[in-house]
Formats: C-alpha cells, sequence, structure tokens
C-alpha cells in the first residue's frame, strides 16, 4: 500500500500544479489550447493520489508489487513526454510560419523598394 | 431583455435609408464554391457596403474569384483560424474608419438578404451588437443532435453569467457599431471566438442583443468542425469561460484613441 505521507505529498504537488497553471490562464500567460494537456496532469496526478486503492491495482496490473507510488512516477512522466510531444509540433508549426512571414516581409520590402524607385 | 418579439419578420426588412460608411467583413476558407454569391448577394442587399474578404491561407482559389467579384482581398500568408481572421478584418474596419461593420462568412451559412434584422437595432443605437440567432422566435434550423445539444449548454452557461438571455452564443452573423468594432479589434479569442466573445462584450459594458434570423445549410466546402474538434472546442470554451469570471473587471473602452 502506497504510504500515507507519499499520497499526501503526490495530491500538495498535483494541486499545486493545477493553481499554477490556472493562474497562468487567468493572467493571459498561457491560452487555454496549451493548458488543457497540463491541466490533464495534474487531475490524472491528483485523482491516482487521492485514490490509493486504486492505485494499488493499477500497480499490480503492471506487476509494481514492491512500491505502488513508482506507478505515480511512470504516469507523470508519460504526461510530460506527451506534452513534450505536443510542443515539438507546436514549435515546428511556429517556425514553418516564421519562414513564411519572413518571405512574405522581405518581398514586400523589395516590392515597396522598387515601387519607390520608380517614382523618383 | 432584448428579447425581441418574434413576430417580427426578419426577410422584410430592406436596407437602411441613410447608411454610414459600412463594412461587410467576409472570412474565407477554401470557399472558392461559395464566396461570389456570397459578395453578390451583399451587393444586391445593399451596393453600398464596402466588402472586404478575409483569406484564410485557403488553397484554392478563393481569392482570385474574391477579387474578380469586386471585393476587397486580404490574404493571410497561412491559416489562422476564424477568431484570427475575422479580428484582421475588425482591425481593417478600425483602421479606415468604418462606423459599422457587419460579419458574413464566406460559406454561405449567412443569408445577406437577412442582414436589415441585425442592421436595425445597431443603426437605431439601441444595442452596440447585434446578432442573428437561428433560436429566437420559430424559425427551425436543422442541425444534428450533437451540435444542437452542444450549443444549448453553451447557451445556457454563456446567459447565467451575462444574465441574459442568449439563444446562439456560436453565431457569427453579427453587426457591429464603432465600439464593437473597437473591441474585437483590441481583443478577439482565438479558434472559435463567438462564444469566449459575447462573454467577453458583457465584460466591456457593451450592449448585445439577439434578433432572429434563418440560416441556410453550407452551399458548398465542408463545415470546419469534426467530431473530435466539437468535443476538444466544448472542453476548450467552457474551460475559457471559466476561467475568464476570475479575470479582473475590464473598465469600458471609453477612450479608445481613434486612428
Amino acid at each position: 500500500m502506497t504510504p500515507l505521507k507519499v499520497s499526501i505529498a503526490a495530491a500538495i504537488a498535483s494541486l499545486l500544479l493545477l493553481v499554477v497553471v490556472f493562474e497562468l490562464i487567468r493572467s493571459r500567460r498561457l491560452r487555454e489550447r496549451y493548458a488543457l494537456l497540463w491541466l490533464l496532469t495534474g487531475l490524472v496526478l491528483l485523482a491516482l493520489s487521492l485514490w490509493r486503492g486504486g492505485l494499488n491495482t493499477i500497480a499490480g496490473w503492471f506487476g509494481v508489487t514492491g512500491y505502488p507510488p513508482a506507478v505515480l512516477f511512470a504516469v507523470g512522466s508519460l504526461f510530460v513526454i506527451l506534452v513534450l510531444l505536443h510542443y515539438s509540433t507546436v514549435i515546428s508549426r511556429l517556425s514553418d510560419q516564421n519562414t513564411i512571414l519572413a518571405q512574405r516581409l522581405a518581398l514586400l520590402e523589395e516590392r515597396l523598394a522598387s515601387s519607390n524607385r520608380d517614382e523618383t | 431583455m432584448a428579447e425581441p418579439a418574434p413576430t417580427i419578420s426578419p426577410e422584410a426588412q430592406p436596407a437602411p435609408v441613410e447608411l454610414p460608411r459600412c463594412l461587410a467583413i467576409v472570412p474565407a476558407f477554401n470557399e472558392e464554391g461559395a464566396i461570389a454569391g456570397v459578395i453578390d448577394e451583399i451587393r444586391a442587399f445593399d451596393p453600398r457596403f464596402e466588402i472586404v474578404v478575409i483569406d484564410d491561407g485557403s488553397a484554392d482559389r478563393t481569392a482570385a474569384i474574391a477579387r474578380a467579384a469586386g471585393a476587397h482581398v486580404i490574404r493571410l500568408p497561412f491559416n489562422l483560424g476564424i477568431g484570427g481572421a475575422v479580428q484582421t478584418g475588425f482591425r481593417y474596419a478600425w483602421e479606415h474608419g468604418f462606423k459599422i461593420a457587419v460579419r458574413v462568412d464566406g460559406d454561405g451559412q449567412h443569408d445577406p438578404s437577412q442582414l436589415g434584422a441585425i442592421l436595425a437595432p445597431v443603426l437605431a443605437g439601441e444595442t452596440d451588437i447585434a446578432v442573428g440567432s437561428r433560436f429566437v422566435g420559430e424559425r427551425s434550423y436543422r442541425s444534428s443532435r450533437s451540435r444542437r445539444l452542444g450549443i444549448r449548454i453553451l447557451a445556457w452557461t454563456v446567459s447565467a453569467l451575462v444574465r441574459q438571455r442568449v439563444t446562439d452564443p456560436t453565431s457569427g452573423f453579427q453587426a457591429l457599431n464603432r465600439h464593437g468594432i473597437a473591441l474585437f479589434a483590441a481583443d478577439l479569442p482565438h479558434d472559435y471566438p463567438e462564444v469566449e466573445a459575447t462573454v467577453m462584450v458583457f465584460r466591456h459594458r457593451l450592449r448585445m442583443r439577439e434578433v432572429p434570423v434563418r440560416m441556410r445549410e453550407r452551399a458548398a466546402g465542408r463545415s470546419s468542425i469534426g467530431a473530435v474538434a466539437s468535443v476538444y472546442y466544448m472542453t476548450k470554451v467552457l474551460l475559457a469561460i471559466f476561467v475568464g469570471v476570475f479575470r479582473r473587471n475590464v473598465v469600458p473602452l471609453e477612450d479608445v484613441v481613434e486612428p
């Protein structure tokens, strides 16, 4: 069985994550679209830390008999990997868009410069 | 409040006699089949409208067809989503000093012959923003059951928050005066903005009211929202609305600097 102290510490940590994410959205430093995965992470970790019997059962499924809280780490890491993967796709899209913007800007500047030259 | 009598027949409203400088904002994403018809219909309603088509990174001939039909066309370098596209139109309206703007989606769902209904209360100074609702009055709008349920959940949430009955918070068929244009030019939510924008409008103490309109099935092309996206959208919007409740009260946009 998971030690009670571990459950309490994990619950506090997940709550903290949820509060921080909420505050970041509220102050408009984090868009809802990118907060959803973080909120899901916080909620799942919170549920697993409070629902101690459930954590035990899940640990049993995966053959983690010695120390059930290890499942918390595993789930937490899984979500962090998901978030990172999501961010990689976001960064890829942003960098593509950035290229397009730079090209459009350069083409516009050239067009502006040559039309100014024609007038003078 | 703001509950129009369902007996009003929006079809019957002609273009107003006197019209201040008025802009029709037409967001379009891959709508080469519908865009020319929308532009023609706006002209047919009132030729005095200036029309700007915001081409949201279409891969088809939307921009060329719109230009040939005589509209101003702003081509976004890549797809921003409906929120970013529409806001481009509001910024254009703001910078060019338009007193009134209407939004008519490029997919043909918004029927320009109904513009008179949403323009009337704005021109009369009775409201800052008028929104065409499919669900006020006895008009029937055919839609999937899940979509209707989604709209109903959002309508209920928004109505409770703004303390005014809102039946169709996802409707983008709207007319705005200069105050409304100023607000949306400065700040419009992302992705599918209408629901969050409705809450925002009330928090800025602007007046908004719904007007019964008839909407059409899509003329061509496909809806941009699929099943999985709908669930994501609902979650995101409800989260945004929920967090929005905890934001500080915003002051009215009184001192906006005219361009």
